[in-house]
Order: structure tokens, then C-alpha cells, then sequence
């Protein structure tokens, strides 16, 4: 075989550029995974950090909606809900959800393990600052933990963490939990900060020889631009958390009116980063889906620059809509309406990528493997969550559905399709890739219904909830007679069910990982006769990735070309 | 333990790696500074009444700041230049010589500070006086880093290594300048 060629004991003399970098003598844990600069570690570091926390949340999703179904109730596994905990719980859900589950895998698991494969190169360009970036996010893990533990226990302020709540120890009765919480999400920031500044150079730099600007993967350019997205609108939340941290601690009053402040200054802030922060998950996703959609169909991605134009172009929109946020925060009416209309043109480019990804499809020979499946629901998901969106763009309706369970309901079909689905999309396409073996796809697709069906039916029932005006935060609905009614306790229940039946099929992919990373069979260097670069590399890839450095010779989706005896053609490949 | 990779001797754009990723840096930071100063200027225009605050920050040492400042910017300037012709020693004390500006800088800065706490002007009495510490306190949090990274940079341009640092250093310390020029007229100046 000419593969075996290319094992491991041939990598040393082929990098003379710098030598010391691929035969080192088998290193210690120590140095292996937890100290390593290889970025193929790092991602894996990010991406399980982020599974685990992503498990830490789902328990306590557990708790809360077994308190919404049955108040009052001792849980299994957790105990009588208090409400302050029932409030630290939800805040403490949705920040890992967002930061420290969507972020890690998505953005800087994939970035990290994608972006040196994809452009052909050996590594990040900053290996050391790559490192930095993960060790600022395990510290950022450490304090968030640590802020549960703290005296008042840990912060429920909401994970928008509106002030004066967030920064008046009295209201918020979570003094050191507040604060550490603040300071948790300000060291991920920097984290992120730190690894986007290394995609963005790696990509732009570091590509292998041949490799233009439009012969990248359409994944590689999502997440890079997902991190110009970040770093273009999280510094002013850096700020803003910087002076709530001085409103908390040593008395200043940026958000306090009584000394000058203002509250709603927080809120213009944290919707400037936050919006944009949909898309800075959202674009990452989009990418896996259009890589595992045209290698499932065989054919070239539909209008592959109209595609980068069109992310682009959502990008700058996204940074003047974030005041859809605040339509019942005092706004005027007028800017109400700008807003309005600059939230729904941003609907206009997404449901682009839609008809994109379907005139993708059309026509090709698609295989329905797992990974497939998984994409094939992120745009099906992903669609209601879309066009419930425009619902709650138009203000008007909004002054209605603020803050009710139409709100959850509407962003979880945003967020579960980009941060679980996406995620499972692309860890089914390529785990061959990461660990060198097959998964198993009959289990894989046991859990994929087991999980698609379910969640439809935690989050459809919300709709109903949320337009018959049951308002969220609300720990115990008994003391509302109007909400108490039996037949909207039935809907809870049913939620509360299908998350149970969700979260048990969980078991199933967690066997399925753990099993087949172990021992499933060998996966050959291209399952899927695929055309980008990282399927060119050994499975899993050695430290430096290649022997021989790629060069790239055409774009990378020339799938079903006529006249081939292949129905795919590697960038690598001359002729 | 050396970590050099190719990926990092590569450059498709044509444009060295550590200078793209300075120009990345200044990004961030100018969106982190950006969001300062827009809150500032528009609870500025909502509050009239901070024009009183203001009139008690000292102008004159915030003057000759300006002037230390954008004088050490000078000499980064002409390191550059000196390491651009080979000159490593020559570019290594002209960066001391930016390193002396900056500290001038922060020395004046807390006699003017401490001078101000004196009078009972502290970060707690307003809104305005929130704001000043702050967005102040963050540009010398920025000129300390500088001073820091750039002693690193001198200290091994003194050994004619890595000379293309001197440049990518300077590259920040400009942006530390211009940030101040924004603040001092705004926190200074306006009244």
C-alpha cells in the first residue's frame, strides 16, 4: 500500500524547514494533551471542554423543566427547586449553551481542527497563542464553576445580565456570584479574542501554495469571518463589562441613574455584541452544512462566491439590528421601525443561503448517511426558528411576544440547530478524520431521530405557550390563575417528557463515540471521497499533518466533473 | 522548545504575519475603545451639568502628556527605520527611548490622579468621574503593556534578532497615541 508509505517514521526528514517538530520521542500526557501547541489537540481540548460543559447544561435544563412540569417537586439528582436557584439555573444554561458549548465546539473546536487541514498547512501561525487561547478558556471554565459554589450561590440574573439586577448586590442577593460570572465571560472573550486572531491570520497566510483566496472551503471562510464578526463586536461589551464590574465592586454608576448612569446603556452594549454573536454560531454551522451537503450529493456547491458575498453581507447587517432587542425598553418609536425594517432584510440573505443549500441539493445523487441527515435538519429546523424570527422582528407583535415562551421557543429552533445539531453534523462527518475509525452510522441514526423527533416536541408546545402570553422567567406558574390552567400544564408536561426521552437518547451517541473512537473500524485517509485537503492527510493526522506539503490546483467542490472516471476530483490532485 | 511552524514562514497574502495580526489586534482594541467613548460622548450630550466636572481636570499636565506621548512616538518611528537598515543596538535604544516617553507619561499621570483624589474627586462622586478613570485608566493599562512588550522587543533587537518586531511594536504604540488623542480633548478639553 502507498498510504503506509506514509506513516509515521518518514515525517521527520521531510520537514526541513524545521526540524525538532515531528520527531520528537514519545512525549509525556503532560506534554501531549495538556500542554501541546498542535492545533489538532487544542480542538479537541475545546471540544471536549465544551461537551462536558454541554452535558453540565443539560442538567440543569433537566432541573428546571422538571420544576416547570411538577413545581414543587423533588427532583431526582438535584432536590427541591428554590427559586433562586430555578434563576441560576436558567442564567447559568443559557451562558454555557452560548459561551462555553456553541463557541468552544463550533467555532474553536472545528476552527482549530479545520482551518491548518482545510489550507493545507502544518499548524497555526501562532502555535503558543493558540495554547494561551485554550488555557484563558479552562481558566474561564474554573471561575464559572466557581461562581456556583460561592456564598448566594451562583448568578441568576438572566445571561443578558440586565442592570441594575446585575449590578446591585441587593437585588440580585448573588454578590460573588454575579461577579464571578462577569469575570468567566470577560476571560472567554479574551480566549476568543486570542484563537480568532489565529484563524484570521492562518487563513489569510498561511494557505498552501496554489490555494487562492476562492479556492478555500466554504467552512474555513465561515469561521473566519464568524471571528472578524466576534472580535468587530465584542469589544464594547468588553468595556461594558468592565464598568458593570465597577458598578459591582467599587460603586461607579455607569448603569446607575441615581449617579448619571443609565441601565439601557447595557443593553445597547450587550445586543450589539449579542446579536452579532447569533452569526458568529450560526456561520460556523452554515459552513459544516455546506461542506457534508455537497459531499453527500455529489455535486459543486451552488454558487460558491454568491455565498461568500452573501455571508458577508449578513455579517454587516447584523451589526444594525440589535435594538429588536429592546422594543419594549423605552425606545422610540421611530427608531422602532428602523430597526424593524433592518431586522427583516436581514432574513433576506438567510433565506438565500436556504435556497442555496437546496439548489445544492437538486439533482445530485444524495446519500442519506448520518452526517447528511444531520444537515438536511439543520435547514429544516433552522427554518422555523428563522421564520418565527420575523415574527418577533416586527415590533409591533413584539410588545406582545417579549419575554414569553414564543421568544424560547423561537431561539431555541436558532440555537439548537447551530450549536447541537450543527455540532453532531460535523462530528458525524469527520470523526473518521479526528480519530482514525469509523462511526457506527445505525447507531448514528438511531440517535438522530431520537433527537430530532423529541426536541421538536419540547419546543413546539412553547409556541402555544408563549402566544396564549405565558410570560418566561417565571419559577412556579401556580400563582398565576391564568397560566395554571390544566390544558397549558399539559403542554409543559409533554415538553418536560420529550426532553426526558431526548436526553436518554444522548446515551446512545455517547456509546457510539466512545465506542467507535476505540473500536470501530480503521477509517480510510478519504471516506468519503471528498475533495478538500484534510482528506488527504493520514487518519488521524500526524503532529505537522503531512509528510509532503499540499499544493492546491483548483477549487474545492469539482464533484460529478464530466468526463472523469471519479466522481470527485482533491484540490491536490494536478490532473 | 522550538514551535516555529511553516504555517507561520508562509505569506499568500504577501504581507508579513506578525504585522497582519498587529493590524488584526488594533481591530479589537479599536472596537473596545470605541465603545468607551461612544457611552461617554452620548451620556456627555445628555448631561450638560458635566461641564462643571470637567473644568476641575488639570489641562496642562494633560497638555505636556499629549506632548510626551506623541513626542515617543518619534522615536518608534526612527527604531523602525533603524532596524529596517540592519541596525538592531540603534533601534534597541531608540526603544528605550519610547519606553522613557511612556513612563513620563504614567509618572505624570499619577501625581495628576493623586492630586485629583485629593480633592475628592474619586470614581464614585459621578458620572463623569466614572468615565475619566476609566476610559484613562484603560489607555495607561494600554501604555503599560506597551512599555512591557516593547522592552521585550528592544532586548532582543539589541541582539539583531527578530528586528521585524521593532516595526510591529511601533504599529501599536502609534495606536496608543491616537487613542489618547481622542481622550484628551474629550475629557480635558470640552467643557
Amino acid at each position: 500500500m502507498s498510504e503506509s508509505a506514509h506513516s509515521a517514521p518518514n515525517i521527520a526528514p521531510a520537514h526541513p524547514a524545521h526540524a525538532g517538530h515531528g520527531e520528537h520521542a514519545p512525549q509525556s500526557f503532560f506534554h501531549k494533551y495538556l500542554w501541546s501547541t498542535d492545533h489538532k489537540v487544542i480542538a479537541m481540548q475545546y471540544t471536549f471542554t465544551g461537551m462536558a460543559l454541554g452535558i453540565v447544561a443539560a442538567f440543569m435544563a433537566y432541573v428546571f423543566r422538571m420544576q416547570l412540569a411538577f413545581p414543587g417537586m423533588h427532583v431526582p439528582g438535584f432536590g427541591v427547586v428554590s427559586p433562586g436557584a430555578y434563576n441560576a439555573l436558567v442564567t447559568n444554561h443559557g451562558s454555557i449553551m452560548i459561551f462555553w458549548v456553541a463557541m468552544p465546539v463550533l467555532l474553536a473546536g472545528f476552527g482549530n481542527f479545520l482551518i491548518p487541514l482545510m489550507v493545507g498547512c502544518d499548524d497555526m501561525v501562532f502555535p503558543r497563542i493558540n495554547r494561551l487561547s485554550y488555557q484563558l478558556f479552562l481558566l474561564s471554565v474554573v471561575v464559572l464553576v466557581a461562581s456556583w459554589f460561592v456564598p448566594g450561590g451562583g448568578f441568576g440574573g438572566a445571561w443578558t445580565a440586565y442592570p441594575p439586577l446585575s449590578a446591585v448586590a441587593k437585588y440580585n442577593l448573588t454578590p460573588g456570584g454575579a461577579t464571578l460570572w462577569l469575570i468567566a465571560v470577560a476571560l472567554e472573550f479574551v480566549a476568543f479574542l486570542l484563537g480568532g486572531i489565529n484563524f484570521i491570520t492562518t487563513a489569510m497566510n498561511s494557505r498552501a501554495p496554489g490555494m487562492k483566496a476562492f479556492d478555500v472551503p466554504i467552512v474555513v471562510w465561515t469561521i473566519v469571518m464568524a471571528s472578524i464578526l466576534f472580535m468587530s463586536s465584542v469589544g464594547p461589551l468588553i468595556a461594558g463589562a468592565v464598568m458593570l464590574a465597577f458598578d459591582q465592586l467599587i460603586g461607579t454608576g455607569f448603569y446607575n441613574p441615581n449617579r448619571g448612569g443609565d441601565p439601557i446603556l447595557w443593553q445597547h452594549l450587550f445586543w450589539f455584541f449579542g446579536h452579532p454573536e447569533v452569526y458568529v454560531v450560526l456561520f460556523p454551522a452554515l459552513g459544516i452544512v455546506a461542506e457534508i451537503m455537497t459531499v453527500f450529493s455529489r455535486k459543486k456547491l451552488f454558487a460558491y462566491k454568491i455565498v461568500i458575498y452573501t455571508f458577508i453581507a449578513t455579517g454587516a447587517l447584523s451589526f444594525f439590528v440589535w435594538a429588536h432587542h429592546q422594543f419594549v425598553a423605552g425606545i422610540d418609536p421611530r427608531m422602532a421601525n428602523v430597526f424593524t425594517v433592518t431586522t427583516l432584510i436581514i432574513s433576506i440573505p438567510i433565506a438565500e443561503m436556504c435556497f442555496v443549500y437546496i439548489a445544492t441539493l437538486y439533482g445530485g445523487s444524495i446519500t442519506f448517511s448520518t452526517p447528511m441527515l444531520w444537515a438536511l435538519a439543520f435547514m429544516v429546523e433552522f427554518l422555523i426558528g428563522g421564520v418565527t424570527g420575523i415574527f418577533l422582528g416586527a415590533s409591533g407583535l413584539d410588545i406582545f411576544l417579549h419575554d414569553t415562551y414564543f421568544v424560547i421557543a423561537h431561539f431555541h429552533y436558532t440555537f439548537f440547530p447551530i450549536a447541537i445539531i450543527g455540532t453532531f453534523a460535523g462530528i458525524t462527518f469527520w470523526f473518521p478524520k479526528m480519530f482514525g475509525r469509523m462511526m457506527s452510522d445505525k447507531l448514528g441514526k438511531i440517535h438522530f431521530w431520537g433527537t430530532i423527533i423529541p426536541f421538536n416536541f419540547i419546543f413546539i408546545p412553547m409556541f402555544f405557550l408563549g402566544s396564549a402570553g405565558e410570560q418566561r422567567r417565571v419559577y412556579d406558574y401556580r400563582h398565576f390563575p391564568e397560566l395554571a390552567r390544566p390544558e397549558f400544564q399539559a403542554l409543559r408536561i409533554m415538553a418536560t417528557v420529550a426532553l426526558l426521552v431526548m436526553l436518554a437518547f444522548q446515551l446512545v451517541f455517547f456509546y457510539n463515540f466512545i465506542m467507535s473512537m476505540r473500536r470501530g473500524p480503521k477509517a480510510p485517509k478519504n471516506p468519503w471521497k471528498s475533495n478538500t485537503l484534510e482528506w488527504t492527510a493520514d487518519s488521524p493526522p500526524p503532529h505537522g499533518n503531512w509528510a509532503e506539503m499540499p499544493t492546491c490546483y483548483r477549487a474545492p467542490y469539482e464533484y460529478s466533473v464530466p468526463g472523469r472516471a471519479e466522481d470527485f476530483w482533491p484540490q491536490n490532485e494536478k490532473t | 522548545m522550538n514551535v516555529r511552524t511553516i504555517a507561520t514562514t508562509r505569506s499568500s497574502m504577501g504581507i508579513p504575519t506578525g504585522r497582519l495580526a498587529v493590524w488584526w489586534v488594533l481591530v479589537s482594541e479599536i472596537v473596545i475603545f470605541g465603545g468607551v467613548l461612544v457611552s461617554y460622548l452620548m451620556h456627555r450630550l445628555g448631561h450638560p451639568e458635566w461641564a462643571a466636572q470637567a473644568s476641575h481636570t488639570h489641562l496642562w499636565a494633560g497638555a505636556f502628556n499629549t506632548l510626551v506621548l506623541l513626542s515617543s512616538s518619534l522615536s518608534a518611528v526612527l527604531a523602525h527605520q533603524a532596524a529596517e537598515a540592519g541596525n538592531g543596538p540603534k533601534a534597541a535604544r531608540l526603544l528605550w527611548l519610547t519606553i522613557a516617553g511612556g513612563a513620563t507619561f504614567l509618572i505624570v499621570k499619577s501625581f495628576e490622579w493623586t492630586g485629583e483624589i485629593r480633592e475628592g474627586f474619586t470614581i464614585q462622586v459621578g458620572g463623569f468621574w466614572s468615565y475619566y478613570y476609566t476610559a484613562a485608566g484603560l489607555h495607561a493599562f494600554h501604555v503599560f503593556a506597551g512599555m512591557c512588550v516593547m522592552a521585550w522587543v528592544a532586548s532582543t533587537a539589541a541582539r539583531n534578532q527578530d528586528l521585524h518586531r521593532v516595526e510591529n511594536v511601533g504599529i501599536y504604540w502609534h495606536f496608543v497615541d491616537i487613542v489618547w488623542i481622542f481622550l484628551f480633548p474629550l475629557l480635558y478639553i470640552a467643557k
